[in-house]
């Protein structure tokens, strides 16, 4: 729980979350049109989607399946009869005048997911239901002086509407959720969860409140597209709502825009705000109905869940709870990783892929679906050190070779002469060398200055080009220096 | 006019299969008998061209051996139905210059069984109203005359539809009912009407008013023509989610089966006050020959009956004012705005210009009882009754096969004799909305004559999906009535 510090003592935050995401699937929610992101404007639009006379939705049963998956990922129940509401608005890329949604009826009920908090606790957020809707078309304002122009591509594209429960209390908790909810998204492969292309919006729900109180009033910021920005947008609603507070003002129920130039949220024009979305059922489509076997079937279908799957990181690789929740935070990491990690040492495995993999992507803004060296790859690498063929330092070093040329970790080593020393003769004269060359260091350590034995280790090292093999250097060089 | 324009479908099937005409005959017959009665004012657009390439590739057909069912039938289609290349208005100025890139699917089912078409025909603005007064282009006129010789409305919404068949200048046409509006205007025009089970014909590519009402059905001059085109026009479409995944079947043997057994329910509820004496007449006389014909007249009650209209009144238009949403000057339809204007000036001159008063004062209705504060006393309630009142028909249904009722409470009016006021407007359709809104099938058939000379309309009312009762009732009562028909 976060604590805000104001005027006149420390206030709480009470934040829930309305995630707006888009279905994977080929077609429309509705019609056949494709659902592809970035095709030319108007393109993708069918005789339903652009709302023409005599025009009827038809349900594609693949996206229901799909919402059907996500609210089994989300552990939530689901509703066999559930009901599709039109929700009536004028807007210019409103085609049809009404988005057809899911309003008292949802198909996914309540439901929790766990959050991985960044000091590596967790927490469990409550989802308050899911239900389908229509997406409805773009408006671009800057393509022409006076006029707007309407893109309806996405007009009639699925979404799923996710909401929790008000049981958020910091940004860092709401950025966490998000991001676990886009993470069994991605896994349960109903959303690619891509909020630069719009695939994941999010409403956020923000109240203010003294530590304890009921809750206050809240306000809406609508059309969230980034975890940074969920971030600043609570941060910065909480503070505005205090301080409002603070100055004698009241908090009124009302929904915010968040301008990302500004940093701030404002409040929409009272007649953006005055919607009476008159719902009611659809009269063209009839009440959806899910027998329990076909439910099942999705059930089982189900792929092993992130949770369940940090779990058993934990518990077959003992792998810490840090980085089993680096590792399955994307099917791509943990897949690889238990490539990786077949028949291999489990953490040598998670500490390279962790710190080395995953940072050099990282660095480049890329993730492993990007990586330009193979689990097999690494793994090549992983075996080269366990079997004292190089050392772990020589290894970072074979590593950003493999980055930078593509090449594998065995032809790095050979054509650089990288293998290790592990010729007890050859190394002895190395250690004779520098012995030799530091002979008033040696009287030093056999006088008792037992500190020194790291020196003779790191002159040795270099003197071996960093390919003594460490542990026969340690042993050698004792029995060498001893009085 | 041509004696060949005077036939009922199943004669000219007949005819045109013993090439004693051909299609082109018949379609060249009917166009010229149109182009004579234009004063009707039964058609919004006619299709003479597209009608004469209809029956020359007819009779094509027809002479290589592979004539489909109605091949070279001439029919009117409601201006309701969207036809792919052919101005489809819904009776609106909104739509004056529509033309659908697609087809419905009625009408493409039809077309597909070797119909002819004149035209698109002339109907209330978006199937709002019962007297065809509220189309953007005009009224359609009965082809009845009264003694004092003024103009009578044909009835409506598919007031256009029932003139024109009535009028012998189609054969058959197309209509869509919600509250009533085939049998209204069918039993106003002397003509048979049915309106099939919710479901049983696809309303995509139908122009939507209030969706869990709308359904096609068609306007013919006997029982054995309406379900000859009736299975043409029906079946499972996967394009309407509402649409019944039924075979449909023979309605033309139905025709055939006669009543002896069948017990024919009376609903005492619809002996409203204000009925017309000779209607009730009528229909106590259409009960006595169905009984000399063996069946047996069994009293039921339907209790909400009272409730049915206020019912349909709120349902109707909460659907039209979402339905209609659409119609907002963006992307196609009348646009009207003057630069400067804003989106919101924009819808509010283009809808204002483009809906008449009947249709602008149902969104308005739907608008209202749709609201937060009043959609659980209005519309929630409603559809309670709603729910009701469907419930009163299948314990009706334990008692009898099929319900016999007056189709209207009064014969056809003359246009100025319409009602200023909408609510004793809408009792028009007091005996026909109950049907509508538990989605029953329904059928008029003209049984006999008022004492001012005007055809009267018995209605018979089905069972869900069990139309072939209805055509088997409907013939035996246009056998026995022996309507006389239009001077």
């Amino acid at each position: 729980m976060a604590i805000y510090e104001g005027r006149t003592g420390d206030w709480g935050i009470v934040v829930g979350l309305e995630v707006h995401a888009q279905i994977t699937s080929a077609s429309k929610l509705f019609s056949g049109s494709s659902a592809a992101f970035g095709a030319e404007a108007n393109t993708q639009v069918s005789m339903v989607d652009s709302a023409m006379p005599g025009m009827l939705p038809v349900c594609n049963a693949y996206c229901i399946e799909q919402a059907l998956r996500t609210g089994l990922a989300l552990g939530a129940q689901i509703n066999l009869r559930s009901v599709f509401a039109r929700k009536n608005y004028f807007y210019a890329d409103l085609p049809q005048g009404y988005q057809i949604s899911q309003y008292d009826q949802p198909i996914v009920g309540e439901g929790a997911i766990e959050v991985d908090l960044p000091d590596g606790s967790t927490k469990t957020i409550r989802i308050e239901r899911l239900h389908v809707e229509q997406d409805a078309g773009k408006s671009l304002h800057d393509q022409h002086p006076t006029k707007t122009y309407i893109d309806l591509n996405r007009s009639g594209v699925a979404l799923m509407e996710i909401v929790s429960k008000p049981d958020i209390r910091s940004p860092e908790e709401a950025a966490a959720y998000v991001k676990k909810l886009r993470t069994i998204l991605r896994y349960v492969g109903t959303c690619d969860g891509n909020m630069e292309e719009g695939s994941m919006r999010c409403d956020i729900n923000v109240s203010v409140r003294r530590p304890d109180a009921e809750f206050g009033t809240r306000c809406e910021i609508k059309n969230v597209n980034s975890v940074r920005h969920v971030f600043q947008v609570i941060e910065f609603e909480a503070r505005r709502q205090i301080a409002l507070i603070e100055d004698g003002g009241e908090v009124v129920q009302e929904t915010r825009l968040w301008d990302t130039k500004k940093g701030e949220t404002r409040a929409m024009r009272s007649k953006e705000n005055a919607h009476d979305y008159r719902y009611f059922p659809d009269p063209d489509l009839p009440p959806l109905m899910l027998s329990e076997g076909f439910v099942e079937n999705i059930r089982k279908s189900l792929p092993e869940l992130p949770d369940a799957k940090k779990q058993r990181f934990m518990a077959d690789y003992g792998l810490s709870a840090y980085d089993a929740t680096i590792l399955i935070s994307e099917q791509a990491r943990a897949d690889f990783y238990e490539e990786l990690a077949k028949g291999r040492d489990f953490k040598l495995c998670a500490n390279w892929f962790i710190t080395e993999l995953l940072g050099a992507l990282n660095k480049s803004g890329k993730d492993i679906g990007d990586s330009p060296i193979s689990a097999d790859q690494l793994g090549d690498l992983v075996d080269l050190m366990s079997n004292d063929t190089i050392s772990g330092r020589i290894a970072k070093d074979v590593f950003a070779l493999m980055l930078e040329t593509g090449k594998t970790a065995g032809v790095i080593v050979e054509e650089k002469g990288l293998r290790q020393v592990t010729d007890t003769g050859a190394l002895e004269a190395v250690i004779d060398e520098v012995m030799a060359q530091q002979a008033d260091k040696v009287a030093e350590y056999r006088s008792g200055k037992d500190k020194l034995f790291g020196f003779f280790v790191g002159q040795v090292m270099k003197a071996s080009g960093g390919k003594a093999n460490p542990g026969m250097l340690n042993d050698l060089l004792k029995k060498k220096l001893a009085p | 006019m041509s004696d060949l324009c005077k036939m009922t479908v199943s004669e000219a099937l007949e005819g045109l299969s013993k090439k004693d005409f051909s299609a082109v005959e018949l379609t060249k017959a009917h166009v010229s008998a149109c182009e004579n009665a234009r004063e009707l004012g039964a058609f919004i657009t006619e299709s003479f061209d597209l009608a004469l390439q209809q029956a020359v590739a007819s009779d094509a057909r027809r002479a290589s051996g592979n004539a489909l069912p109605l091949d070279g039938i001439p029919v009117a289609i409601k201006d309701m139905f969207c036809t792919k290349g052919v101005r489809t208005t819904a009776g609106s100025r909104m739509l004056e210059n529509f033309v659908p890139q697609y087809e419905s699917t009625v009408s493409a089912n039809m077309f597909a069984n070797g119909v002819v078409m004149l035209g698109k025909a002339n109907q209330d603005e978006f199937a709002m109203g019962s007297t065809n007064l509220t189309s953007a282009f005009g009224p359609a006129i009965n082809p009845w005359k009264r003694a004092d010789g003024k103009p009578l409305v044909p009835g409506g919404s598919s007031g256009g539809s029932a003139a024109a068949v009535a009028a012998n200048i189609a054969m058959a046409a197309t209509g869509t009912d919600t509250g009533g509006s085939i049998r209204q205007p069918a039993a106003y025009c002397g003509i048979t009407g049915i309106k099939p089970t919710y479901g049983r014909c696809s309303r995509w590519g139908i122009i939507a008013f209030a969706s869990s009402l709308d359904q096609a059905g068609i306007f013919t001059r006997n029982t054995l023509d309406a379900a000859l085109m009736l299975k043409s026009m029906a079946g499972f479409d996967p394009k309407d989610s509402t649409s019944a995944n039924l075979a449909v079947p023979d309605f033309a043997a139905a025709t055939k089966r006669g009543v002896k057994g069948l017990r024919i329910g009376i609903p005492k509820e619809y002996r409203v006050s204000g009925m017309d004496g000779d209607v009730l007449s009528m229909w106590e006389k259409g009960a006595e020959l169905l009984k000399a014909q063996g069946a047996e007249i069994v009293e039921v009650s339907l209790p909400y009956t009272e409730a049915a209209l206020a019912t349909y009144y709120i349902i109707a238009p909460a659907e039209c004012s979402s339905n209609l949403a659409r119609y907002d000057g963006v992307r196609y339809g009348l646009r009207v705005a003057e630069a400067g204007d804003d989106l919101d000036d924009l819808y509010e001159k283009s809808r204002g210009a483009g809906f008449g008063e009947e249709v602008r004062r149902r969104i308005l209705v739907g608008t209202y009882v749709l609201s937060a504060g009043y959609y659980d006393a209005y519309y929630l309630k409603a559809q309670k009754v709603r729910a009701l009142i469907a419930r009163d028909f299948s314990r009706a249904f334990e008692k009898c096969d099929v319900l016999l009722a007056p189709t209207a409470p009064t014969p056809a009016f003359a246009l100025d004799e319409s009602p200023d006021d909408p609510v004793t407007m809408y009792l028009n359709d007091v005996f026909t909305i109950p049907a509508s809104l538990a989605g029953l099938p329904g059928m008029s058939v003209p049984a006999g004559l008022s004492a001012s000379g005007l055809p009267l309309g018995l209605q018979v009312i089905g069972k869900p999906f069990d139309e072939e009762t209805v055509f088997a009732a409907s013939a035996a009562l246009e056998l026995a009535a022996g309507f006389p028909g239009r001077k």
